[in-house]
C-alpha cells in the first residue's frame, strides 16, 4: 500500500463573492522513499495541494471533499491535536523563504531543541546532541558554533541547510518542500538540491517537491504531476513526461524554455495567461490557449469547450486531454481492425 | 575629452564599429554602511576616531557595449550586476570611474544636461508590480515620458505616438483607460516595455525583466524584447541570473563575481568553452532537462561579504585551482585566442584549460 494516498481532493476558499475552487479532483499517491514533483505556474494550485495535505490551509480555505490517507490513517477527519503528531514529526515541510521560516529571536539550537521536545520526551542535552548530529548531516561548517547563532547571522544557503536539518530532526517519512531553492542563487541551489536528494535517499524519506523549474524536477524526482488552474492535467514518470509530454500545456511549457530553441530564434510561446480561479473557462480550462482545439482537418473539437476532460492512460502517464483521448481512440480502432 | 575618442578612430574605418555606444571605465561603486558623520565617530583607545565601512558593490569594471548587441550580465545576487545597470542609467552616482555614452561623458552631467541622453537610454525593471504607478492609467503611464521628452508636441501627436507604441507591443487600445493593478505580471511587463519604447530609445537597460514571470509568460516577454530589437534597432544591456535566457538572447556575455568581471565572451564561445573557474561552476549548476543526475562542480563555501573584500582574486577562496599568487595579486582581463577576455591567473599561466 502506498504511504500517502490522495483521492479526489477538493479544496475551496469561501470568499464573499462566492466559493473559489482552488483544487479540483486532485488524486495521486506516494510510496515510501519516492520523490514526486508538482509542477505548475503561479496560481496553478501546487502550493495549496501541498499545504492541504497537512490541513495547513488557512481560513477561508477548507477541504471540501476527497480523502488523504497517510500510512493507513485518514488525515481529513483528524482533529488538530491528532494532526499535530503527524505534522513536523512524520511529515515535515520546507518552505520557500528561509528567513521567514526561522524564528529570528531564537538561536538555531533553541529552535531545534524546541521542535524535538515538542514531540519526544527527552532531556535538553539529548535534544542538543541530536540537533548537532543533524547539522552535521546537512554539512554545515562548524555545526557546534551554529547552534548558538541566530538566523540573521547565517547566509541564505546556510539557513536553508538549517531548515533541512530541522525537517529531518524527527526522522520523518515524508518531506514536503515548497520551492525550497527559488530564493537562492544557482550555485547554492544546485548544492541544496544535491544535499536534499542525498539525504532523502540515505534515510529513505519520500519527497514532495513543489517547483516551477522543470530542470530541477527532471533531476530530482521520479514521478511528477503537472497542474493547471487547480487541476492535475498530466502525471506519470518524470523521465517520460520530460522526454515526451502528452498534454498540450506541458508541451507548451517545455517548448517555451529557451534551451528548446536555437539561440536568437523566436521562442515558442503559449498565448495568453492562466485564467483566474473565479473566472474559469468552460470545459477544459486550457482550451482558450490551446492550439489543438482545432483538429488537423480544420474541424472544431466541441468537447474541449463543453466537457472537463477525464484522465486517459498514455504509456505510463495519465493525461487529461480530449485531443490525446481522441488520438488514442483512433490508434486503438485500426489496431483492432487489423488484428481481426 | 573628445580627443580620446578621436584617437581611437582610424581614418576610413566604420565609426560605428570603433566607438562603442556605451563605455564604462574603471567603475567603482561603494555604499556607506556607517550612516552620517556623527554615527561614524567611535571611541578607540581613549581617542575619538572616525570609522567608516563600505559595501564594495562594484570594484573596477571596464566594459564597452557595441551598437546593436545584446550584452548580458550574469552573476549571483550581490555580484553588482544591478548596480552596474543603475549606475549606467545615472540612477546611482559612481564612486569612481567614468561612463561614456556615444563618446561623451555622462556620469558627471547635471540632470538638465542628461535629459537628451535619458531619452536615448531607457530602463525596464524587474518587478512589474512595483514599476508602474498605481494611480496612473496605462494611457497616462505611456504619455508621461513622451510629454517629458517632447514638451513641444501637441496632444494629438502624443496620443498617436502612444497608440503606435501600444500596437507595436501588442497592447489593445482599450487598456489605456485601465490601471496597472488590473493586469497580470506579463501584461504589466508588456506595458513597462511599451513605456520604455515610447520615446524611441536606442539603448535599453533591462534589469531581470523576466525573473518575476512564469515560464510560459517569460517566453512571450523575451519574444517581445527580441522583436523590439529588430524593429527599433536597439542595443540591450540585459541583467539576469538565468543562463538559459542568456544563451538564447545574448550576443555577448559578461560574468561578474563580487563586483568584478571574471569573463567577457561571445555567447557561443562562453557556452562551448567557459574558461574562468567561476563561469565553469556557474554553468555546471544549471539544472538541465537531459541528464538524470546533477554533475555540478561544487564550490567551497559561499560568496564572501562585499564589505571586506578578499585580497587578490575575489574568487580565490572558493576556487579549486587557486594558488598563492591568486590570494595576492588581482588578475587583469586578458585576451584569449577565442576572442574572449578572462581575468584569471590560472588561465593566463595555462594551468586551467
Amino acid at each position: 500500500m502506498a504511504l500517502l494516498d490522495v483521492n479526489h481532493l477538493d479544496v475551496r476558499f469561501g470568499m464573499r463573492r462566492g466559493e473559489l475552487q482552488a483544487l479540483r479532483d486532485v488524486s495521486f499517491s506516494l510510496d515510501r522513499g519516492e520523490r514526486l514533483g508538482i509542477v505548475g505556474e503561479s496560481g496553478a494550485g501546487k502550493s495549496v495541494a501541498a499545504f492541504s495535505l497537512l490541513n495547513l490551509i488557512g481560513k477561508p480555505g477548507y477541504i471540501a471533499g476527497g480523502t488523504i490517507r497517510f500510512d493507513g490513517q485518514e488525515l481529513t477527519s483528524m482533529s488538530d491535536r491528532e494532526l499535530r503528531h503527524i505534522r513536523g514529526h512524520r511529515v515535515s515541510m520546507i518552505f520557500q523563504d528561509p528567513m521567514m521560516t526561522l524564528n529570528p529571536v531564537l538561536s538555531v539550537g533553541e529552535q531545534m531543541v524546541e521542535c524535538l521536545k515538542a514531540h519526544r520526551r527527552i532531556s535538553k542535552r539529548e535534544a542538543r546532541a541530536i540537533a548537532l548530529h543533524k547539522l552535521e548531516q546537512v554539512q554545515i561548517p562548524s555545526p557546534e558554533a551554529r547552534l548558538d547563532q541566530y538566523p540573521h547571522e547565517l547566509s541564505g544557503g546556510m539557513r536553508q541547510r538549517v531548515i533541512i536539518a530541522i525537517a529531518l530532526l524527527l526522522d520523518p517519512d515524508i518531506i514536503i518542500a515548497d520551492e525550497p531553492t527559488t530564493a537562492l542563487d544557482v550555485t547554492i541551489q544546485a548544492e541544496i538540491m544535491a544535499l536534499l536528494l542525498e539525504l532523502c535517499e540515505k534515510h529513505n524519506v519520500a519527497l514532495i517537491l513543489i517547483t516551477h523549474d522543470l530542470g530541477v524536477v527532471s533531476q530530482v524526482t521520479q514521478r511528477m504531476l503537472v497542474m493547471y488552474a487547480g487541476r492535475v492535467i498530466e502525471q506519470g514518470p518524470t523521465r517520460e513526461i520530460i522526454n515526451d509530454p502528452q498534454h498540450p500545456y506541458t508541451q507548451g511549457l517545455m517548448n517555451a524554455l529557451p534551451q528548446m530553441a536555437t539561440p536568437g530564434s523566436r521562442l515558442n510561446q503559449i498565448p495568453g495567461s492562466m485564467p483566474s480561479l473565479d473566472n474559469l473557462p468552460s470545459g477544459c480550462a486550457f482550451h482558450p490557449r490551446c492550439g489543438f482545439v482545432q483538429r488537423d482537418d480544420g474541424s472544431h473539437r466541441r468537447a474541449c469547450e463543453d466537457n472537463i476532460p477525464g484522465f486517459v492512460t498514455s504509456g505510463n502517464c495519465q493525461v487529461a486531454c480530449h485531443m490525446v483521448a481522441e488520438m488514442l481512440e483512433r490508434d486503438r480502432i485500426p489496431a483492432e481492425e487489423t488484428s481481426r | 575629452m573628445n580627443v580620446m575618442s578621436q584617437t581611437v578612430k582610424t581614418p576610413g574605418a566604420d565609426i560605428q564599429e570603433e566607438t562603442p555606444l556605451l563605455e564604462i571605465r574603471g567603475l567603482v561603486k561603494r555604499f556607506s554602511l556607517s550612516g552620517d558623520f556623527l554615527e561614524q565617530l567611535r571611541f578607540k583607545g581613549g581617542k575619538l576616531v572616525r570609522h567608516q565601512e563600505y559595501v564594495h558593490a562594484i570594484n573596477g569594471v571596464d566594459l564597452a557595449i557595441r551598437r546593436g548587441e545584446a550584452l548580458c550580465v550574469v552573476g549571483e545576487s550581490g555580484c553588482g550586476k544591478s548596480t552596474v545597470a543603475r549606475t549606467v542609467m545615472g540612477l546611482l552616482q559612481p564612486s569612481a570611474g567614468e561612463i561614456r555614452y556615444g563618446g561623451s561623458r555622462i556620469d558627471n552631467m547635471s540632470t538638465r544636461e542628461l535629459m537628451p541622453f535619458r531619452r536615448r537610454m531607457q530602463m525596464i525593471f524587474q518587478n512589474p508590480y512595483a514599476s508602474l504607478n498605481p494611480r496612473m492609467t496605462i494611457q497616462q503611464t505611456l504619455e508621461e515620458p513622451i510629454r517629458l521628452h517632447h514638451p513641444g508636441w501637441d496632444s494629438t501627436r502624443v496620443r498617436d505616438k502612444v497608440a503606435e507604441v501600444m500596437a507595436s507591443v501588442g497592447i489593445a487600445q482599450d487598456w489605456g483607460t485601465r490601471y496597472g493593478h488590473e493586469f497580470s505580471g506579463g501584461q504589466r511587463q508588456r506595458i513597462a516595455i511599451a513605456r520604455a519604447l515610447a520615446v524611441d530609445p536606442e539603448f535599453i537597460v533591462a534589469d531581470e525583466p523576466i525573473s518575476a514571470l512564469d515560464v510560459s509568460i517569460q517566453a512571450q516577454v523575451l519574444n517581445l524584447l527580441m522583436e523590439a530589437q529588430q524593429q527599433h534597432n536597439l542595443t540591450y544591456l540585459f541583467i539576469t541570473h538565468d543562463l538559459a535566457v542568456v544563451e538564447h538572447f545574448g550576443t555577448r556575455v559578461v560574468v561578474m563575481y563580487l563586483g568584478r568581471i571574471c569573463e567577457v565572451a561571445p555567447t557561443a564561445t562562453l557556452f562551448s568553452r567557459p574558461r574562468h573557474p567561476y563561469t565553469q561552476a556557474l554553468m555546471s549548476a544549471i539544472p538541465r532537462l537531459e541528464d538524470d543526475r546533477p554533475q555540478h562542480l561544487r564550490l567551497k563555501g559561499e560568496v564572501p561579504t562585499p564589505v571586506n573584500l578578499p585580497s587578490g582574486c575575489v574568487f580565490h577562496g572558493r576556487c579549486p585551482h587557486a594558488n598563492e599568487r591568486c590570494g595576492r595579486e588581482i588578475p587583469a582581463l586578458i585576451d584569449t585566442a577565442e576572442g574572449s577576455q578572462v581575468a584569471c591567473h590560472g588561465v593566463e599561466e595555462g594551468r586551467i584549460g
